[in-house]
């Protein structure tokens, strides 16, 4: 490698930001990583002096947070985030697609709804959350709804209910871990078989064949706390997931319309003289060619609500427990409780997520500007 | 170059011994704003060359104002005096981290260790020091109720728990909620006045000082009873504040509210209602003769560049003079015996009697008992309690986290 003008220039430009990104992103990063494999704030004494005595203790923080008797709400909190997770990206994908499909039909008036349905996205999370705290009030807004046409007025607690369905135990979880990797890997071996590639279907048959003896063998075993502790979706979250469907829905709608103006309409003349109906249309030509989009969509939306923070603050306040998440339970026990290792703890589980849902994107989007 | 130099420090120097500036950090704003304002004015009339920089931070009971003080006490820039609860808030925070300057020189000074009642004294104590200066005090163990709904009810005003547990059914047949609750914090307030209730004071302050364990068969009794309670209270409790909360008594919807005095001021001021007419307040069963005190404070940071000021500021805080300024304005009374009542209302009146007559124990919700760390997660087993209806459990879960943050160390 020569250094020429060019590329001396070129590393010119670039030390600025990656000195302040290594300082003020990754070095932060890891300063949190380190915080959480201390006892800082176990010991009161220690929390806020001027030069705290800090002890390393490895991971036994995190063997707290997953296993120790008090930290139950920190279990139902990754519970509450893995449901709202799951129904805020469906709803938003479903709803967005809907509008988009909808506005695509050269309607009259289309940039007005077009802006009407963006408008939410424009409004921040706590904005969101004030208005619908109120909407949500248990003598108001929504459970006043059915009096309008002489029904009983609603008696939903929309934010403070306390029941919760789908009720598992926590001690169950490494069988349905189990579970899901297995699903994983029958995907992949299935997508193998058909692109016939055989060294991938031979790892992943393997790997899935072990997975799954060990689910059915092993996994009911595994004692992650010496008694029953059972965690579900509580219903409180209703609401709190209308308001984020709501707010973001329109965003994704924004990108699927730009998705739909994207396709040619050669495509769809083409089709239509192979004679396809309009379901046919969308089913087999649109829709696949709307799958970037929905990747991309995902992943956006599945980063937002892993961090949700503010909007859950505003809807419900932070020590509402059935509508907690990991994001304000760490706020709670760093600024309240001062115990900053177990609020670093809970950071970097939230940042293992988020990693977990970005890395696979980025590497395979960058894969492919590579191959290209 | 270096007569240059020299002018430079000297003007510097005049600079700063002219204007002297005082920073208050305060959680006092909104309702409680003008009373705040009343008291600074009054510093800047005794010291006019002072600038008075009042630096609050919204959000009640200072739930956003700690984190902010959090973050500028750990990056250096601690403000000159700060508003505190009395108490372990302070001494298992700050007291312990030694962030804190010992302020008995001042109470001899002043001669505010005769002025204050011994229990008031022992709360604010610890490590052989007194840490702050209580500018105020309110009760949290307080039954409020609509005298003219109670007589329609044909009930008595309960003085135990068992005696308002019996009267809870007909209550509740009568369409009535006979104790209403509000959102979370209301309801570790009432386990508190449960708790205090159930125990009896000397149990109460053993519990603080480590000599009662959290999973004691007394304390599993406070978790049942606590839970009979919550039979007889509002379902949709985690929806309301707690003037909401209030507004169901005045209004007649429910029979009995247990909040903090702060009540008071709420009913009397913003509601417009008669102490003694409109409202009546009588101690939470089983706790007559005890006044459960929370108390703000303020304290001498080490290390704050206007040391002088801030003393004077303290020195205003503790005098009866500034405390009457502040008080009837804050709905509070004042933790100085020889207060002027002539310049509160009904209310107040009382509550100062028993203030001069009654036994004083710390609050937990308000951070005068216990330190912050065990505060903060006892949320958690409230919820818990709320969860499983397990009183071994929750109290399990409350021994736990008092011998992990060392409660009574």
């Amino acid at each position: 490698m020569k250094l020429n003008r060019d590329r001396i220039t070129a590393i010119l430009m670039l030390l600025p930001s990656i000195i302040l990104l290594g300082i003020f992103v990754y070095g932060f990063i890891g300063q949190t990583a380190y915080t959480s494999l201390t006892d800082w704030g176990l010991n009161p004494a220690q929390a806020l002096a001027i030069n705290p005595e800090i002890k390393f203790v490895g991971f036994d923080v995190y063997r707290e947070l997953f296993t120790g008797f008090i930290d139950v709400r920190f279990r139902q909190d990754l519970v509450n985030t893995f449901f709202f997770t799951i129904f805020f990206i469906t709803g938003s994908l479903g709803i967005g697609l809907l509008l988009a499909f909808l506005l695509d039909q050269n309607i009259k008036g289309e940039n007005f709804f077009r802006t009407i349905f963006l408008f939410p996205m424009s409004l921040s999370f706590i904005v969101t959350g004030t208005v619908w705290r109120w909407l949500l009030q248990p003598r108001g807004g929504l459970n006043t709804l059915p009096t309008l046409i002489g029904l009983e007025p609603g008696q939903f607690r929309w934010l403070t209910s306390r029941r919760q369905i789908w009720q598992f135990n926590w001690q169950d979880l490494p069988y349905f871990t189990g579970l899901l990797v297995a699903a994983i890997l029958i995907l992949i071996t299935v997508n193998s078989f058909r692109q016939s590639r055989r060294q991938r279907l031979i790892i992943s048959l393997i790997s899935l064949i072990l997975v799954l003896a060990w689910t059915f063998s092993g996994a009911r075993s595994v004692e992650l706390l010496p008694y029953p502790e059972t965690h579900g979706f509580n219903l409180a979250f209703i609401g709190i997931i209308m308001a984020a469907v709501w707010q973001m829905s329109g965003y994704t709608m924004a990108l699927y319309l730009a998705g739909l103006r994207g396709i040619p309409g050669e495509l769809r003349e083409a089709a239509r003289v192979d004679g396809a109906g309009e379901w046919q249309l969308y089913r087999y030509v649109i829709l696949p060619l709307l799958q970037p989009i929905t990747l991309s969509a995902m992943i956006i939306l599945g980063h937002i609500s892993l961090k949700i923070f503010d909007l859950i603050f505003a809807m419900a306040g932070a020590d509402n427990a059935t509508t907690d998440v990991p994001a304000l339970l760490m706020y709670l026990t760093t600024f309240r409780g001062n115990q900053f290792s177990k609020g670093a703890a809970i950071a970097m589980v939230l940042l293992i997520m988020v990693a977990a849902v970005i890395i696979p994107y980025l590497w395979t989007s960058l894969r492919s500007e590579v191959k290209r | 170059m270096k007569r240059l130099l020299a002018l430079l420090l000297v003007s510097l120097f005049t600079l700063a011994a002219a204007q002297g500036q005082l920073e208050i950090f305060s959680w006092w704003a909104g309702d409680e704003g003008p009373a705040l304002q009343a008291l600074i004015d009054q510093y800047q009339g005794m010291y006019p060359d002072v600038e008075v920089e009042n630096a609050t931070v919204t959000g009640g009971s200072g739930v956003n104002a700690r984190a902010v003080l959090k973050t500028r006490m750990l990056g250096g820039d601690p403000p000159d005096s700060f508003q505190v609860h009395a108490g372990q808030e302070l001494i298992g925070t700050w007291v312990v981290a030694d962030r804190m300057e010992d302020l008995t020189f001042l109470y001899k000074e002043q001669g505010w260790l005769e002025k204050y009642p011994a229990g008031l004294i022992d709360l604010l104590s610890a490590e052989d020091g007194i840490w702050s200066v209580p500018v105020n005090i309110h009760r949290s163990n307080v039954m409020w109720y609509n005298p003219a709904k109670i007589a329609e009810l044909g009930i008595s005003v309960p003085t135990t728990w068992d005696e308002f547990l019996s009267s809870c059914s007909s209550v509740q047949a009568q369409g009535v909620t006979p104790l209403v609750m509000g959102e979370n914090w209301t309801q570790q307030h009432l386990w508190e006045s449960v708790a205090l209730g159930v125990l009896g004071p000397d149990d109460w302050d053993a519990l603080w000082s480590g000599d009662l364990a959290f999973n004691d068969p007394k304390l599993i009794k406070v978790w049942d009873t606590f839970g009979e309670v919550l039979a007889c209270t509002n379902d949709d409790a985690a929806g309301l504040s707690w003037q909401q909360a209030t507004d169901r008594v005045v209004s007649g919807e429910a029979a009995f509210n247990i909040m903090g005095d702060w009540a008071a001021g709420y009913m009397s001021t913003t509601l417009g209602l008669t102490p003694g007419e409109g409202f009546g307040w009588a101690a939470s069963p089983g706790t007559e003769g005890v006044f459960m005190m929370l108390s703000d404070s303020f304290g001498l940071p080490k290390g704050i560049a206007n040391r002088d000021n801030t003393l004077n500021w303290l020195r205003l805080l503790g005098s009866v003079e500034g405390q009457d300024i502040f008080n009837p304005l804050k709905g509070s009374i004042a933790p100085s015996f020889d207060s002027d009542l002539s310049r509160y209302n009904a209310y107040s009146q009382a509550a100062a009697a028993d203030w001069k007559t009654n036994r004083v124990v710390g609050s937990l919700v308000h951070g005068a008992a216990a330190k912050e760390a065990f505060m903060s997660q006892f949320a958690t087993v409230l919820e818990i309690y709320l969860s499983s209806n397990n009183a071994g459990s929750a109290a399990n879960a409350a021994q736990a986290i008092a011998s992990q943050v060392g409660v009574g160390q």
